[in-house]
């Protein structure tokens, strides 16, 4: 591994790649219009006055901090902390991300937002976010995901978003970013896109990373203050990857800190039945961006399954595939049924129904701690609730 | 010169109508019919005939395209399928053909492997939708250094300075999308797209080929008063998409074709 301080400002290179990773894989209408945002991006960050306002929001309206929770009943060999990103506004970390980007649309002058959502998670977010704004929202959902999430879909519409129903595909979330995609590329002047992982073209995977780092931030001086020291290791669920590179950002230097992504290992490692890319995947092109891709033979996005559609996603962040490459990173993956014991446990347990995405962070976290030394103390990203899925639960259950 | 540039090269010379660039999505219904269906359109008088690789996640196509490639990949067809019944169909063919794709299955089949193979399989030009100049450096130059042209995008969202690199950057002609959006025919030819045709001209000498929204004889007749070629797409993967499976299927493609030259 490298000795070069590659942690240290961790911007891609001006082409938006992290490594071999990243990139702008896009076709040419949407190329100025990604210009734009990534101009606008960089004086916003750059702008003292959209800091504070995204400050007083995340703690004003979001309800930052989160808090930082030791379990009591969880496991009695380890000790194990859950950053509490289930109890923001909106009940999941896609706020942080959604808010930022949000407050971004409109200093760019955008009257209109578009969004995938898979969970429905980011899109509840998203229709939060720019029903705030006083900003038009129209989100697409594959329509096998509107049936797992109903509930959330009713959110998005009691927030005055437009739900659309995307029937191509595999109905899923990388069906709902190819139509957002082709939404965006017709209406670009006065739309924005508002990507809800560390995915797409640069720089949405650094933007994206940034409005999350939030969670690493409050994360580490937490754990300080409560553990006296740093966490052995931090573990998070990776479905695009955004939860977990919000998290990671804020232990990257610390060297002896283990960083674990958790992907969703489904049914079994097979095609189609899972959606491990880093178990399954080659490098490839998907949705704007190089990374590590579950692709066939001929190059076809492989379609994926997970009982968590948060998770359910054939690609993964770029700068995910890069710090893995670098050895930073490592990554794990969970089956359908072990995430369910998970939800299960924590639920009974510590008294907190989990998101099934971060309930796939919790299940690993129950393994890990049958095989680390005593005392370890390892940081979960919890990185949403679980009152969307307990209909799913409850099925997968009978 | 490649058989591109010499098309448009007589095209210009001829002086007697616009050129017509077709597109179809091989193996829609099967790669067996698509061999069919290249005769017809050159037989129906196609100027250049594009060949879409179906891919599972064409995000910058519409419906019609959606479709067809949902057809095609159901069919089976893949990248090395698609090149492989070119190069038995090229010396059958005297009108030039390109490639016309997604960057991921050119990635996963190897950039190099697959120039080689469009070079051997008598390619004429490619275009690969989702590859911007900026990330199309090293690929342009494994086409190039075996004579096949790479195709460059123009969108009305393009900026002059882009404009003037693409200019510098492509061959065989220059692809300019008429409107924002995605694939697909309109009523009415979008009102800026004169207007930015005459913008590229004023950047590059490069033949220019207007496509997106384009239907009907009278439509390709007024972009042939300032392009050099319009591009059919959509419509004529309709007119595949109805005759499906009938025997009079190549006739059909043929006659939508001279109709459209009429």
């Amino acid at each position: 591994m490298t000795e070069r301080p590659v942690f240290a400002r961790r911007d891609p290179d001006a082409r938006g790649y992290f490594g071999a990773y990243g990139g702008r894989f896009v076709p040419e209408t949407l190329v100025a219009p990604i210009d734009e945002l990534a101009a606008g991006y960089f004086a916003a960050r750059e702008d003292p006055a959209f800091r504070d306002e995204l400050d007083r929001l995340l703690s004003h309206y979001v309800g930052r901090p989160t808090p930082l929770y030791e379990t009591r009943r969880l496991a009695d060999r380890v000790r194990i902390f859950l950053k509490r990103e289930d109890l923001t506004h909106t009940g999941a970390h896609k706020i942080n991300n959604a808010l930022g980007q949000a407050l971004l649309a409109r200093r760019m002058g955008k009257t209109r937002v578009v969004a995938e959502t898979g969970a429905g998670q980011h899109g509840v977010a998203t229709a939060t976010a720019c029903a705030l704004l006083g900003l038009e929202c129209d989100v697409y959902m594959g329509s096998e995901d509107m049936r797992r999430q109903a509930l959330n879909v009713v959110r998005m519409e009691l927030l005055g978003a437009r739900v659309r129903r995307v029937d191509s595909g595999s109905r899923t979330l990388k069906d709902a970013i190819n139509e957002a995609m082709r939404d965006w590329v017709t209406n670009v002047a006065h739309t924005y896109y508002l990507l809800g992982s560390a995915l797409g073209p640069h720089p949405y995977p650094l933007m994206v990373r940034e409005f999350q780092s939030v969670i690493g931030r409050e994360a580490r001086a937490q754990i300080l203050a409560q553990a006296g020291r740093l966490p052995d290791i931090v573990v998070a669920c990776v479905g695009g990857g955004s939860n977990a590179i919000g998290i990671f950002d804020g232990f990257l230097e610390d060297r002896d800190v283990r960083l674990i992504g958790v992907e969703a290992g489904g049914e079994r490692i097979a095609p189609g039945r899972h959606a491990a890319r880093f178990a399954g995947g080659l490098t490839g092109v998907l949705h704007g961006t190089r990374t590590f891709v579950l692709q066939d033979e001929a190059g076809n996005i492989e379609l994926t399954h997970s009982i968590s559609a948060g998770l359910d996603y054939a690609a993964v962040g770029p700068e995910h595939a890069w710090l893995r490459e670098l050895g930073r990173t490592e990554y794990a993956h969970v089956s359908d049924a072990e995430a369910l014991d998970g939800f299960q446990v924590l639920a009974r347990r510590e008294g907190i129904l989990p998101a099934l995405e971060s309930a796939h962070a919790v299940a690993y976290t129950l393994r890990l701690a049958a095989d680390v030394p005593e005392g370890t103390v390892i940081l979960v990203n919890l990185s949403g609730r679980g009152d969307k899925d307990v209909q799913s639960v409850m099925e997968a259950l009978k | 010169m490649s058989r591109l540039a010499d098309t448009f090269a007589a095209l210009r010379r001829r002086g007697n109508g616009p050129g017509l660039v077709t597109y179809i999505t091989a193996g829609d219904p099967d790669l067996a019919r698509t061999e069919g269906i290249l005769h017809a359109l050159e037989r129906g008088g196609a100027d250049v005939i594009e060949v879409g690789v179906p891919w599972s996640d064409p995000l910058a196509d519409g419906p019609v395209i959606q479709r067809a490639t949902e057809r095609a990949l159901a069919a089976g067809t893949t990248l090395a399928g698609v090149v492989e019944m070119l190069g038995r169909l090229r010396a059958g063919l005297r009108v030039p053909i390109v490639l016309f794709s997604y960057a991921n299955p050119i990635l996963r089949f190897g950039a190099e492997r697959f120039a080689e193979a469009a070079r051997a399989a008598g390619v004429d030009g490619v275009l690969v939708l989702d590859l911007p100049i900026e990330e199309a450096g090293e690929f342009r130059s494994l086409l190039s250094s075996r004579g096949i042209d790479t195709i460059l995008l123009l969108s009305p969202t393009t900026t002059d300075d882009r404009l003037r690199r693409a200019a510098s950057l492509g061959s065989g002609f220059l692809y300019a999308i008429s409107r924002l959006g995605v694939t697909g025919a309109s009523a009415a030819i979008a009102e800026g797209a004169e207007a930015m045709v005459r913008r590229i001209r004023a950047q590059s000498p490069l033949p220019i080929a207007l496509g997106f929204g384009i239907s009907t004889p009278e439509q390709v007749r007024e972009v042939g008063r300032w392009a050099d070629a319009a591009v059919v797409g959509s419509a004529l993967v309709n007119v595949i998409a109805d005759a499906g499976a009938s025997h009079d299927l190549n006739v059909r493609v043929e006659e939508y074709v001279r109709w459209l030259k009429s």
